[in-house]
């Protein structure tokens, strides 16, 4: 609640709090990490950005915090203009890049406080409480005054989503904030976020977790070898998927034959089904053909793919990283 | 009514005027670790260590030097301390320090969070090179503090006979040694800002430390080059000696002034090229 003297909170739901133009990083050697990278990420969202191991998400990040300079392109956050006004604008966003890192001879509470001493707005007559309060949040209140170099890798994590937490941010910008967590952990920062987002909060997340994406995010944007292939609605990515005929079958060969011959294209065969893209025609046709060519029929209907197969089909089925 | 959201409200009223947190949190990341109050520790037991080995050899006045003063005047314990740590044991400390300062934090990782808290990276240099100075004037201070305490406890006190052969109170004896424990550790800011330089370099503290040692062995045996004798004025360590000048009658100062001013041109040259590079540097 705000006291009536007081300013109004600047209308953050009008520029999209993070826009990059042409964002490129070429690392020394050569390897361009980032490539032309045009990012637009929508006030109020909470945006996922996704893509397999080295596509750039963790170097993209570094550039829209200041970490790193971009070989060329510009970075626009909250409306500012980075890397120049960074002491201007770093405080209104709460940032976890690449994994935790802290002063493992000090307490989690310590480091929390540090951290919060090197932003000269941050009151420091409140920095007690507002360590309790984002140790609270995160679950390590009990923990508190354990060293760090005590820590498990998701308490670490943990302490670092509280670092973020310290202020009220308008823009958070987390680097895979549920890597090392455990079910309840992840279930905690999901509702975090969505608590966070509900407040006015920007949220814009790496993660590989797709599941998370499908229930958390609003937006997602895809990276694959450092370009960025998409970037939509979660909603538009997973209407853009055509839900697929699946038919449940012992007689494999007989089913593929009469759905192929009703015009069904990209059939698949699996160990006890038969799957395709069944067009435009009323799946209750395929059924009765089914029925027809006495083909035993023991599940049948249309499955929408996840978002995981949206993501293999943008960034191609290939394990090894890109180099 | 949330309690971040009246923080928030505070933060926004009294922004910008908490400049100092930074400051009290470095000495507290510089003082607060084992290593630091180890190294205090031993510089506390330098005069410790000689009292003793000057009260047990029961010799009065066959020793060089400050050395030879101590079992006649408990104050020298003071002086012949802090001569004797600074060719080694406060270079050591002020190599060690340095070199972790910004090293150490690249290497935890913890530099990019402070850089997105944000400090900004010319304050963050600046928060880190006062907590050096810091470091340097507590490293002589904890001498000249063991020294009087096991000067006085160890041997007889009193009036100081200075070097120009005149006598004064015990009272301005100690204000001089006062004295050079603060020109000492000025001397000590040429060697930090290097530590620093070198520091903004790596993100392995244990190479910093090493090249700055190595820097400073590097300019003690080119002191000790006679035909070096042309630069000699400009080396980090030349005048280093000129401490001594403050126990005469009146203080000479004419070489202390020098040294410092070395010592302000290696800092300035340095803590500029650290300067350049920690804004420039890609922090991953
Ligand atoms: N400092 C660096 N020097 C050279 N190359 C680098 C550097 N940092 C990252 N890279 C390269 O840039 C590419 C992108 O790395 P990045 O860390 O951005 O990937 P990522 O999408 O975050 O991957 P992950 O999902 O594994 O976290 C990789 O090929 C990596 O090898
Ligand atoms: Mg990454």
């Amino acid at each position: 609640m705000t006291t009536p003297q007081e300013p109004p909170p600047p209308a953050a739901s009008a520029a999209p709090p993070i826009v990059t133009r042409g964002l490129t990083k070429r690392f020394r050697g050569g390897q361009v990490a980032v490539d032309t990278v045009d990012l637009e990420v929508p006030a109020g969202s909470v945006f996922g950005f996704l893509g397999p191991n080295g596509s750039g998400k963790t170097t993209t990040i570094r550039m829209l915090l200041g970490l790193i300079a971009p070989t060329s392109g510009s970075v626009e956050l909250l409306g500012e203009s980075m890397p120049k006004a960074q002491l201007k604008v770093l405080p209104r966003v709460g940032a976890l890049v690449e994994g935790p890192a802290f002063y493992p001879f000090w307490s989690g509470q310590a480091n929390l406080l540090r951290f919060d001493a090197a932003d000269r707005t941050a009151d420091p007559r409140t920095r007690k409480a507002r360590a309790a309060e984002a140790l609270e949040r995160v679950g390590l209140s009990n923990a508190a005054g354990k060293k760090v170099r005590a820590y498990s890798l998701g308490m670490r994590q943990r302490l670092a989503i509280a670092v973020a937490l310290m202020q009220r941010r308008d823009l958070l910008v987390l680097d895979e904030p549920t890597n090392g967590l455990d079910p309840q952990g992840t279930r905690e920062v999901r509702n975090l976020i969505r608590e966070l987002a509900s407040d006015g909060t920007t949220v814009f997340t790496s993660t590989h977790l797709l599941a998370e994406v499908e229930q958390v995010c609003t937006h997602a944007a895809v990276m694959s070898r450092g370009k960025l292939v998409r970037q939509s609605t979660v909603a538009d990515l997973r209407a853009e998927l055509r839900p697929r005929l699946v038919v449940r079958t012992p007689d494999l060969a007989q089913a593929a034959e009469t759905l192929k011959g009703l015009g069904a294209t990209d059939l698949k065969t699996t160990e006890e089904t038969v799957e395709g893209d069944s067009g435009d025609l009323p799946i209750d046709k395929f059924a009765a053909a089914l029925v027809a060519a006495d083909v035993r029929i023991h599940g049948f209907g249309l499955e929408r793919p996840s978002l995981e197969e949206a993501f293999v089909a943008l960034t191609g089925e290939g394990f090894d990283v890109a180099e | 009514m949330s309690l971040s959201s009246t923080v928030d409200g505070g933060r926004r009223l009294t922004a910008g005027r908490h400049t100092l947190g930074l400051f009290r949190s470095e000495l507290r990341l510089v003082f607060g670790r084992a290593r630091t109050q180890a190294g205090l520790g031993v510089l506390a037991a330098v005069p410790l260590l000689i009292g003793i080995a000057i009260k047990l050899s029961g010799s009065d006045g066959d020793a060089e030097g400050f050395l030879g003063q101590v079992a006649g005047n408990g104050l020298f314990l003071i002086v012949a301390s802090l001569g004797l740590s600074l060719p080694f044991f406060l270079p050591t400390a002020v190599t060690v320090i340095s070199g972790e300062s910004l090293a150490g934090e690249a290497s935890l990782g913890t530099l990019r969070t402070m850089l997105t808290a944000p400090a900004g990276r010319s304050r963050l240099l600046a928060a880190k090179m006062v907590a050096l100075a810091v470091f340097c004037l507590a490293a002589t201070m904890t001498i000249w503090i063991s020294g009087l305490i096991v000067g006085f406890i160890l041997f007889p006190v009193g009036d100081v006979l200075l070097l120009s052969g005149t006598t004064v109170s015990l009272g301005e004896g100690l204000l001089r040694a006062l004295l050079i424990a603060i020109v000492i550790s000025l001397s000590l800011l040429g060697l930090a800002g290097i530590g620093l330089f070198v520091s903004s370099l790596t993100s392995t503290p244990l190479a910093a430390m090493a090249a700055t040692f190595g820097a400073f062995i590097v300019l003690g045996i080119m002191t000790a080059i006679p035909q070096l004798h042309a630069i000699h004025p400009w080396l980090l360590i030349y005048r280093w000696q000129s401490f001594a000048d403050l126990l005469r009658d009146p203080p000479y100062w004419h070489e202390i002034a020098r040294n410092l001013l070395v010592q302000g041109a290696y800092l300035v040259v340095f803590y500029t090229a650290a300067w350049a590079r920690l804004t420039s540097r890609d922090i991953t």
